[in-house]
């Protein structure tokens, strides 16, 4: 067991968590879920006078034990199932009982979407800090698309809980099996779960987790709130949160224009859609293929931005981030892509989540590269 | 023959349609009981057609009476809430993040009960009848007079719902019931709060109806009534004053609606000036397109069917600000408003208006033109500019595609816009413009939604639409549509994500003839 840590977090306040909510919807790369059940729940905790401490894994000492959370399942079940609350602490009880100790602090497996603040609920629930790290930078659909993985740490014990008090427990022999394992158990208790898996020590999370990509979003939607308020481009004010950002330093914009089509389709037993944007004088067009998430962007034609990088589409406006569910026939927005965290982009980490593993072209190349940034 | 009226927070209007002639038009003052302004202006095109009240056929009313009422606070009642979920959403009780104010005024008591489904229709938790007459009984003793019954999943399995509705019956007859898969969409908190708001309506909703019916029958008019909802269809009064929420955004639909109807154009972009904003909206097969955003109404979000529009701040009333030199500083953001009659230099008011330029540059014949100040030369152009790069604006910002596309325009400020303009591939004008959400109500037929999920591994694709269209159809018929003319006109499929297998959230609309025995 570790002593209790003497931690120098920074503490966030309901604006940080909007905020932060903004900025983990653009890394979710159109995917991850709205946002806005997690923060009720989080704007609720911090009226009744708790805190949210944001800390950074090397003020942990090594033996410190750290729980990555989220939500496993569809967006729109949560949206009509809502959380009892209890979900998340039971499954924290339920690792701590197993591991025989106390957990230290809680990060997001992915930051991208929703889930980049489910851990602040479980934070405020089981009163201990967030660590400012995560294992995915972004929202992927699968759980060993993960760096924790890719890396080597193991899934299990991976804990799901349901509204009703259901737990189950997974032990299995491997990653990828723990995700078809979870996944068929989430469907079954009702298509959207808690999820606790990868627990490890900070010394490993230290070696491993993608880190400051809270700060990094918290920045992102921070700088889009003030520029709006200061009747400044959003836009601007986005890149140069993502050019000072700690792991998503090459963006750009990818495309300014209209969504002319969408398209749904099956392939392969999966719904893959399309949005075709057109330039707003005509001529150039920008098709946005999309999984679950925004998985690559072809301009003319030619491959702009592939998965794992960040492809996100926003309101021109605003700069608030369309999910791919909530795209319409008619929306002006501009597409932003951004690098995945470097982490992200090594051969054996794109083996696990790169182009093939989504059945696209490959070989992947960086969005620097293909954009020239 | 039909009449239409739009109870706006101004005007009152009134239009009698036959056929697709539109007979007689009137605009009178909105009272403040809303009755005898609706009197007067139907009186009014009954003279003016000379037509008597027992050939009027059916009368259909748009009225934001409702959503005023929301947004001040008026005439609201306290409301209880019974929400079937098991443990599912104890983490947000009802009304979570709504404003303090609108708490207070109807924010009661509420029940979390066993009860609700799973998204492939299994029971989250079974029904429990005891549980549910226990919080009736308190509901009761507490002297609530309404009630709003919510359930997990009901868009795909109401009888959860109304075996709880039945039962509060039982137990306190009196207590006005809505139950939320009335109201449509998936996404819990906000059909609940759209719920919650449509019981403490619910009073307000039974008077209102009554003392529509009673003002016209005192006409000698025994029409069927019936009222606009937001996506530009109808439902029966009788329907409306269960559901009044389904009214709530009818104002600008009706407009557009009536746009495409005066002009026979299916696809265009509607410009509806009024004295303080121009509400710009696309018309995409004589429907509007809606809005995807959630639509927050008196501060509560809720996922109504509205349509997108765009509001910009230029209408009749503009203020037009000169600068010392006498050259254009500003166009707006303020606006004389409805006041524009005494203010406006056009009628002897001392404010130089939007209105002022339009006649001052000829685009219009109103008012006096002596009154208005002369201007530097080349100002009245400058102004006209700006208008024009405003309008222009604002119409690309709505085009659903890079070609030119046809603008009708609407409403009584409509003379500010030049008769051609960019990314117009023509500017129509149609006769009674003024009046076109009168007209947009006149001619509505109606129309009714099911939004639910369906997992194709359990049932058959094919299966499901046809099960979707009958559930949609049913709901049209009890909103007052002729069974045989009810149609489908849209069907949205979309896959969820991260969840395998076939599972998908499929939405159907349907509409229909107004069935005449209905009422």
């Amino acid at each position: 067991m570790s002593a209790s840590p003497k931690l120098q977090g920074r503490t966030l306040s309901l604006d940080d968590v909007a905020d932060l909510a903004r900025g983990c919807a653009f890394l979710g790369s159109g995917g991850g879920g709205d946002p806005h059940t997690a923060f009720m729940e989080i704007e609720a905790a911090l009226a009744d006078g708790n805190v949210i401490e944001l800390i950074d894994v090397t003020s942990l000492p090594d033996d410190a034990f750290l729980a990555p959370c989220g939500w496993i399942g569809a967006p729109t079940i949560s949206a009509e199932k809502l959380p009892s609350g209890r979900e998340a602490l039971q499954g924290l009880r339920r690792l701590e009982s197993i591991s025989g100790r106390r957990v230290d602090a809680v990060l997001p497996v992915e930051v991208g979407g929703s889930n980049g603040l489910a851990a602040l609920v479980l934070a405020l629930r089981a009163g201990v800090p967030v660590v400012d790290c995560d294992g995915m930078g972004r929202a992927f659909p699968e759980s060993q698309m993960v760096i924790f993985n890719i890396r080597g740490q193991k899934a299990c014990p991976a804990i799901l809980t349901d509204d009703k008090g259901n737990c189950v427990v997974l032990e299995t022999v491997d990653n990828v099996s723990e995700e078809r394992l979870a996944r068929s158990v989430a469907v079954t208790l009702g298509g959207s779960c808690h999820l606790i898996e990868y627990s490890a020590f900070a010394r490993d999370m230290k070696a491993n987790a993608l880190r400051g990509t809270i700060s990094d979003a918290l920045a992102i939607g921070r700088s889009i709130r003030i520029a709006r308020e200061g009747g400044r481009d959003p836009f601007e004010a986005l890149f140069d949160a993502l050019k000072t950002s700690r792991q998503f330093d090459k963006a750009g914009v990818l495309f300014d224009g209209k969504i002319v089509d969408l398209k749904r389709e099956t392939r392969n037993g999966f719904s893959v859609g399309r949005a075709v944007i057109d330039a707003f004088g005509g001529g150039q067009r920008l098709e946005v293929e999309f999984k679950n998430e925004n998985l690559i962007a072809r301009l003319n034609g030619e491959v702009r931005a592939l998965v794992p990088d960040i492809i996100s589409i926003l309101d021109r406006e605003t700069a608030e981030t369309i999910v791919t569910e909530c795209l319409k026939y008619g929306q002006r927005v501009k597409v932003v892509g951004a690098s995945a965290p470097q982490a992200l982009r090594s051969p054996q980490a794109l083996a696990v989540l790169g182009p093939d593993a989504f059945g696209l072209p490959g070989p992947y190349r960086s969005i620097a590269e293909l954009n020239g940034w | 023959m039909r009449l239409g009226i739009d109870v706006g927070g101004t005007n009152t209007d009134a239009v009698l349609i036959s056929g697709r002639t539109v007979l007689a038009s009137a605009k009178r003052p909105t009272t403040g009981d809303v009755s005898s302004g609706i009197v007067s202006a139907t009186r009014a095109v009954l003279d003016a057609a000379a037509v008597q009240a027992a050939e009027i056929e059916g009368v259909m009313i748009g009225t934001t009476h409702f959503v005023n009422a929301l947004v001040e606070r008026k005439g609201l009642l306290g409301v209880g809430v019974l929400r079937l979920a098991g443990a599912a959403g104890e983490a947000l009780p009802p009304m979570s993040g709504w404003p303090d104010d609108l708490k207070r005024c109807i924010g009661g008591v509420s029940f979390q009960l066993p009860g609700g489904y799973e998204f492939d229709g299994q029971e989250n938790t079974a029904f429990n009848e005891t549980a549910v007459r226990n919080a009736a009984l308190q509901l009761r003793r507490k002297g609530l007079q309404s009630v709003a019954i919510s359930c997990v999943f009901s868009p795909i399995n109401r009888s959860m719902e109304q075996r709880a509705a039945q039962l509060v019956k039982e137990v306190a007859p009196d207590i006005s019931v809505t139950v939320s898969s009335a109201l449509g969409r998936i996404g819990f908190l906000e059909r609940e709060n759209a719920t919650i708001l449509n019981a403490s309506l619910s009073r307000m909703a039974r008077h209102v109806m009554a003392s529509f019916t009673a003002a016209f029958s005192e006409m000698g008019i025994h029409a069927p009534l019936y009222v606009s909802q937001n996506d530009g269809t109808l439902i029966s009064a009788k329907y409306a004053a269960q559901y009044p929420v389904l009214t709530l955004g009818s104002g600008p639909t009706n407009s557009m609606r009536g746009a495409a109807f005066l002009t026979g154009i299916q696809d265009a972009i509607v410009m509806d000036v009024g004295g303080t904003t121009t509400d710009i909206g696309a018309l995409v097969n004589g429907f509007p397109r809606e809005s995807s955003i959630a639509v927050n109404i008196g501060g509560v979000r809720t996922n109504f069917r509205m349509p997108d529009i765009l509001s910009i701040g230029l209408g009749g009333g503009t203020r037009i600000h000169l600068d010392r030199d006498g050259w254009p500083s500003a166009i707006g953001p303020d606006s004389v408003g409805y006041r524009l009659p005494e203010e406006a230099y056009l009628f002897g008011g001392s404010t130089l208006t939007a209105s002022d330029i339009a006649v001052k540059a000829g685009l219009a014949r109103f008012g006096n033109p002596e009154n208005i100040p002369s201007l530097k030369a080349g100002v009245t152009e400058q102004i006209l500019a700006r208008f024009r790069s405003i309008f222009e604006d604002g119409i690309d910002r709505m085009k659903t595609s890079a070609g030119d596309v046809p603008v009708v325009l609407v409403g009584g400020g409509s003379i500010l816009v030049p008769p051609e303009l960019k990314g117009a591939s023509r500017v129509v004008k149609p006769d009674h413009a003024a009046v076109a959400n009168a007209v947009g109500a006149a001619i509505a037929q109606v129309g009714a939604e099911v939004d639910r999920i369906v997992a194709y591994d359990n049932q058959n694709r094919d299966e499901a639409l046809q099960d979707i269209e009958r559930e949609a159809a049913e709901r049209a018929i009890a909103a007052g549509a002729d069974a045989s003319t009810v149609r489908l006109v849209d069907v949205e499929e979309t896959f969820l994500s991260y969840l395998p297998g076939n599972t998908v959230q499929l939405r159907a609309k349907v509409v229909g003839d107004l069935a005449v025995s209905a009422a």
